[in-house]
């Protein structure tokens, strides 16, 4: 006994030793010479008798991995990948509104036909059926080009290489280089995002990389800020230009989330999830031709069917809730405007309105029905309009006192507001902490105030609000 | 000394340790659960040349810091458990990756044996692998097999018998690191040499401790504790017997 007393004070001495003698850099040290080892040792017992070394991967990769060209090229492929999503989206978006549009006429005349009453109209085919087809018309299009492109950049194989790019920068904010591979995950689904952080080993960075994963756009805010960016920051131009500035913006938005996620993961890792990022072997597959067809069809079916649904089946209620709202009054007005007027002056204070904060409210369950709600509140019709007529939505918006600043601010918002009601229950589900989903939802809340505040400020000292 | 021995096997992930696990064991499998975590880690047993033996599949890791559960569990098992020998299994195509783990093993213990698994796509992508020089570099012996093809597994077997034997002698390569981080290492191990009494590998708890491995602090003192309770139950551990 008296021995193994002894022995437990000296471990303690020892791990006190270990610690005071410790440096941060070691691990570096440990690791490089480790590598340096390794390839002495291959270099010594492994020769090549065929030229085995892929040398179309090796040259791709000094382009696609270069420090000089490195992020350029990611920038041109993201500016590519959303110039093709929103040119590409506008056609087929317009077609399938028209569509729905046509379809409207005669479920209403079939209505009529069978004597339904106004207010069961009004809920199935004003709230529902338009609060879906909106979502489909909108959402389709761009989601069914989007997922493929991007399938194919990761079937490609240059998805690994954009991990490879950030693992540095990541590491200078101490968080994981997985982590760029968890957010590309988040253009796609947040709440998926969320899940794919299971790829990060260290519960640290994996914390970080969920806290942040929300500053990364997902399908369902793509339809707001790709609406609102060609609708009003690039309106006085025509043509090519107006698509060339709309993807600017978005892509300029993209940007800004991403320095978001930096600075946040930054902050966290200097406060409440201290330590340093740990080390971690990223593979580089060869580039390997994509499988064109195969790609697009598991990408377009998998993916885009499985958002579209889910979307939809939020959006129905969500139709029906805001029908429902802004048909039941409440002394002379409707409880959807007792609501607006409420949120009013707070929504006036960050440079949007008591609409804007409504509709994002409201749309907690899902970032798809956003846009929907809010005009459905403008018009007050208790409906959803039409989307056909762009030009049509643009006049709505002015009348209610819509500047390129209200746009603006609302896209930052939607860029940077609390993660969908999916997102929220996934965080939980992963992190089994209240705290923490609490804080998942804090976070971005607070500073997608703080900066439409400021911006609001800024433009209105500029007298351009 | 008649007994079961026991082998680990560790490698990095996708190196066909599964495969060879499945080639030796045969039907003779399960699922243990170990050191109270909730990986899994299959066991299986087989037999050569009169001698049994007990097979660990240690989950596959790129590395044995305490980056995951994955890692630490592996890690655990080769340094607490300390089984009678730890075959790393390597990928011969990506030799040069794979190796880090090999030094990262040869520093835990000098019970090694490694295998060079996936030969038969090394040879087809003309990749040729001197195993002698690596032997003599490495200390250990290394054999190059392909469990797939089921070729070399004869000379895996013998090889495994002669270390149980003692015919075979380790002498494992250890990495040298820089002046500055040799000194701390160095003077670090003597202490932990003075407590451990080549219970545990000095060197290598030296050089976990100065990486500020707080997972592997917290498991010597919870095992540290258990032998004390042990120490009271038993009256005289073994531990006490070996260190007077």
């Amino acid at each position: 006994m008296e021995y193994e007393q002894g022995k437990a004070q000296s471990l303690k001495g020892l791990f006190n030793d270990a610690g005071s003698l410790s440096t941060p850099d070691l691990r570096e040290h440990i690791v490089e010479e480790l590598y340096r080892k390794s390839g002495e040792l291959a270099q010594a017992g492994v020769t090549f008798t065929k030229s085995t070394r892929d040398e179309k991967t090796e040259k791709l990769d000094r382009i696609f991995t270069s420090k000089i060209f490195g992020f350029p090229i990611m920038l041109l492929l993201l500016g590519i990948v959303f110039y093709v999503t929103i040119a590409g989206a506008n056609v087929p978006s317009a077609m399938l509104a028209n569509f729905f549009g046509v379809l409207e006429g005669y479920i209403t005349m079939g209505f009529e036909k069978v004597g339904a009453p106004d207010w069961l109209h009004g809920i199935l085919v004003l709230g529902l059926y338009r609060g879906t087809s909106w979502v489909i018309s909108v959402m389709l299009p761009p989601m069914a080009i989007f997922f493929p492109i991007f399938a194919l950049l990761e079937n490609y194989g240059y998805l690994p290489r954009v991990a490879f790019n950030m693992d540095r920068l990541f590491k200078i904010v101490g968080a994981h280089g997985k982590q760029s591979l968890t957010m590309a995950m988040g253009f796609g689904c947040n709440a998926a995002a969320v899940m794919s952080t299971r790829i990060i080993e260290s519960p640290r960075e994996r914390m970080l990389a969920i806290l942040t994963n929300n500053f990364v756009p997902c399908n369902g805010r793509w339809g707001t800020l790709i609406v609102l960016a060609s609708l009003f920051l690039a309106g006085s131009f025509a043509g090519g230009a107006r698509l060339f500035i709309a993807t600017s913006v978005i892509v300029g938005l993209v940007l800004f989330g991403i320095i978001m996620t930096f600075a946040v993961s930054w902050a966290l890792s200097k406060t409440l999830l201290k330590g340093v990022p740990t080390h971690y072997t990223l593979e580089l597959p060869p580039y390997r031709r994509p499988k064109v067809v195969d790609v697009v069809i598991r990408s377009s079916l998998n993916q885009t069917l499985s958002v579209l649904i889910r979307a939809v089946k939020v959006a129905a209620p969500a139709g029906v809730l805001t029908w429902v709202l802004a048909n039941i009054m409440v002394g002379d007005t409707s409880i959807l405007l007792h609501i607006v007027g409420f949120l009013d002056p707070f929504g006036k204070m960050l440079g949007l309105d008591g609409y804007i904060l409504m509709a994002f409210l409201l749309g907690l369950p899902a970032n798809e029905v956003v846009l929907p709600i809010l005009l459905m509140g403008y018009l007050s019709t208790g409906a959803m309009v039409d989307m056909d007529g762009i030009s049509g939505l643009k006049r709505i918006l002015i009348e209610h006192g819509w500047t390129w600043v209200t746009a603006l601010n609302m896209m930052l918002f939607s860029l940077l507001h609390y993660p969908c009601g999916t997102t929220m229950v996934n965080i939980y589900k992963e992190t089994k902490s209240l705290k923490w989903t609490f804080l998942s939802f804090l976070i971005p809340t607070v500073i997608a105030i703080a900066v439409t505040f400021a911006v609001a400020r800024i433009a209105g000292g500029f007298g351009i609000l | 000394m008649t007994g079961t021995y026991r082998i680990a096997l560790a490698g990095n992930p996708n190196t066909g340790k599964s495969t060879l696990f499945n080639l030796l064991t045969g039907l003779k499998q399960h699922t243990g659960n170990w050191a109270g975590k909730t990986v899994d880690m299959k066991a299986g047993y087989f037999s050569h040349k009169h001698k049994e033996y007990e097979i660990i599949d240690l989950p596959g890791t790129y590395s044995l810091y305490s980056n995951s559960i994955d890692e630490e569990v592996a890690r655990n098992y080769i340094v607490f458990e300390k089984p009678d020998i730890t075959i790393v299994v390597l990928d011969a195509t990506s030799l040069e990756r794979n190796l880090n783990l090999a030094l990262q093993v040869l520093e835990m213990t000098d019970r090694v044996i490694i295998a060079i698994n996936l030969m038969d796509e090394a040879d087809k992508r003309g990749i040729v692998i001197h195993e002698q020089i690596l032997m003599k570099r490495l200390g250990v012996p290394v054999i190059k097999i392909s469990s797939r093809n089921r070729t070399g597994i004869e000379m895996l077997l013998d090889t495994i018998d002669r270390f149980v034997s003692g015919a075979i002698t380790t002498e494992p390569l250890k990495v040298v690191y820089d002046a500055v981080t040799e000194e701390k290492i160095v003077s670090l191990a003597e202490k932990a040499e003075r407590i451990f009494q080549g219970e545990l590998p000095a060197r290598w708890i030296a050089l976990r401790l100065l990486d500020g491995d707080e997972r592997l602090m917290a498991e010597i003192a919870k095992r540290f504790a258990g032998r004390v309770e042990d120490g009271v139950r038993t009256g005289q551990g073994a531990v006490a017997e070996r260190s007077f």
